[in-house]
């Protein structure tokens, strides 16, 4: 066997880097080793990232060294955000890998035009509109997280025609430069229909829907990326891509059953809409409602608690006083659980993030399904900001427009107390039958108030 | 049909392969780190990044590629830096530090 060439080395260096990727995923399934997956992708990616640096093409070194700097310097900043910011944060990184694949792919392009073969314009054609669409889209996205733009969906009639049309004009403009190649004017039209199709795609989407379509987008960056990985022949990208794309794509399905949608509907970027027709029928039905002080009795007096949150007590920044409210009660000898939805919060396992951030062990964090099981036997199940994912109406109410939904069946323990800002009705615009039931008492306030009220009462305030 | 397109997809429907099986047994509890993981992992398009660069072929192709090498990179120190702090949030009741 006759050495390796430097070319060699480097290619066995991302094999070595791709399997560190898979094992880094493998030890995320579980909280005690998921920081060794950690690890094992770092080592991976100083690898490839150290192995590349000896790549014989390069010829300069100077802006690259400069470039890392100040990515480095981009990237500290948005990895120490508080826990609160994540899901604009991750917006924001579907937006730079996303930017990254395309800045790439036009490169390619002007480096290869206008001899590019008819299979090769195909692939970067792909390559450039999917990471174009993903750009814009997640910054529309970041930005409506960061709340910098209007949260509520945006619609108007006709919308899906629009878009859709926009979307077939960038794979026309493609098409025409897979079978005219001389026609290179065409190109930065292309990806500028493109990255006017994001805009398009995630405007009209409102911010409950945003778990979804984080992943959705997740999935996309992915794909750009494993694109870009067939225009270069790389397989290294080609790996890291695939899992990044597969990861957002089970995500996404995940999302799409927590909340009753279907994979089509998603796809095509209809989603957002059905809410518009929703608003159901809001009549004026007397509920009971209790004040901090009569909560904390009830609690003391039960033996189980299980504690409901949603985006609301990420709003209101409640969940170090849920931690306290943790405390006290478990300190009296209370069994103290979390049920957590879904699609709880702006993405996928938001409220999980927040409550750990909050000192809760995870052990206490429990999944939709095996809470369920749980609820009959509970004495208080307390609701902290959540509403549509504790709706029964999505059980039993064949008419209702999120009937199907998977819910947290809050309603089957012995009492239920719900803090709320007013009646004001849900995302969905749907009344919850909830509310008017013997057994639930309205807890009306700021969530982190009312909880800290609570707490008070119980006489556990932080020692 | 270019062969490189076939030994390309073969690794990709692989790989796309083994991210669902492994994916799908990650606990929904680690649901964020697992998104900010697999951002940090796909942000090794840097390497794609460094060498369209590197070789200097076109002033554009160059400035491209800083663009997208600073854009890959700091996904990719962000990345594993943020999830890495969440992932040391999470404790169970026994290892919890009072």
């Amino acid at each position: 066997m006759t050495g390796l060439s430097p070319q060699q080395l480097i290619d066995l260096t991302y094999i070595v880097a791709a399997v560190l990727f898979i094992l880094s995923l493998k030890w995320l399934s579980s909280p005690v080793t998921a920081r060794h997956g950690v690890l094992a992708g770092e080592i991976g990616a100083a690898l490839a990232v150290g192995a590349t640096l000896f790549n014989p093409e390069l010829v300069q070194y100077r802006w690259i060294v400069i470039a890392l700097i100040i990515g480095a310097g981009i990237g500290v900043p948005l990895g120490m955000v508080h826990m609160t910011a994540v899901p604009q944060r991750t917006a924001l990184s579907h937006a730079f890998g996303a930017l990254s694949a395309t800045m790439i792919g036009i490169a390619e392009y002007y480096v290869r035009a206008p001899q590019v073969t008819k299979f090769g314009m195909v692939e970067i054609g792909l390559e450039v509109i999917i990471g174009s669409l993903t750009f814009t889209g997640s910054l529309i996205a970041a930005g409506k997280l960061q709340e910098i733009l209007p949260q509520r969906p945006i619609t108007y009639r006709g919308q899906n025609i629009v878009s859709l049309s926009v979307l077939g004009t960038a794979v026309v403009l493609a098409l025409i430069l897979v079978i005219h190649p001389a026609y290179m004017k065409l190109f930065p039209a292309m990806v500028g229909v493109a990255l006017f199709f994001g805009v398009l795609l995630v405007t009209p989407i409102g911010g409950a829907d945003m778990p979804t379509v984080i992943s959705l987008l997740n999935s996309y960056a992915g794909l750009s990326a494993a694109l870009l990985g067939f225009v270069l022949n790389s397989k290294v990208l080609v790996v890291a891509g695939a899992l990044d794309g597969s990861s957002g794509f089970i995500l996404s399905v995940i999302m799409c059953k927590a909340m009753n949608r279907s994979f089509t509907n998603v796809l095509f970027g209809a989603f957002g809409q059905e809410q518009v027709a929703a608003a159901g029928h809001v009549e004026a039905r007397p509920v009971h409602s209790a004040t901090a002080d009569e909560a904390a009795a009830i609690l003391a007096a039960a033996n189980k608690v299980v504690i409901v949150p949603g985006y609301g007590m990420a709003v209101a920044q409640a969940q170090h006083k849920v931690r306290e409210l943790y405390d006290a009660l478990t300190k009296r000898g209370i069994d103290v659980k979390f049920g957590i939805h879904p699609v709880a919060g702006r993405m996928p396992g938001h409220m999980n993030v927040l409550l750990a951030e909050a000192d809760i062990p995870y052990d206490k964090l429990l999944d939709m399904d095996v809470v369920n099981g749980e609820f009959p036997q509970t004495d208080v199940a307390l609701v902290i900001g959540a509403n549509d994912v504790t709706n029964p109406a999505a059980r039993n109410e064949t008419g209702s427009p999120i009937y199907g939904m998977p819910i947290l069946d809050v309603d089957k323990a012995r009492t239920v107390m719900v803090i709320k800002r007013s009646m004001s009705p849900g995302f969905a615009g749907i009344d919850n039958p909830l509310y008017y039931l013997d057994r639930t008492l309205m807890l009306f306030g700021d969530a982190k108030a009312f909880v800290g009220d609570i707490v008070r009462e119980l006489g556990g305030t932080h020692q | 049909m270019p062969s490189d397109f076939i030994s390309n997809l073969f690794v990709f429907i692989l790989a796309g392969f083994v991210g669902f099986e492994v994916i799908k047994r990650v606990s929904p509890l680690l649901h964020t780190p697992l998104m900010s993981l697999t951002n940090a992992l796909d942000a090794i398009v840097v390497v794609a990044a460094i060498i369209i660069a590197g070789r200097h072929e076109t002033m554009l192709s160059t400035v491209l590629g800083i663009i997208a090498v600073g854009a890959s990179f700091s996904n990719m120190v962000g990345g594993f830096l943020i999830t890495d702090r969440m992932l040391r949030m999470f404790k169970t009741g026994k290892s919890k530090k009072s």
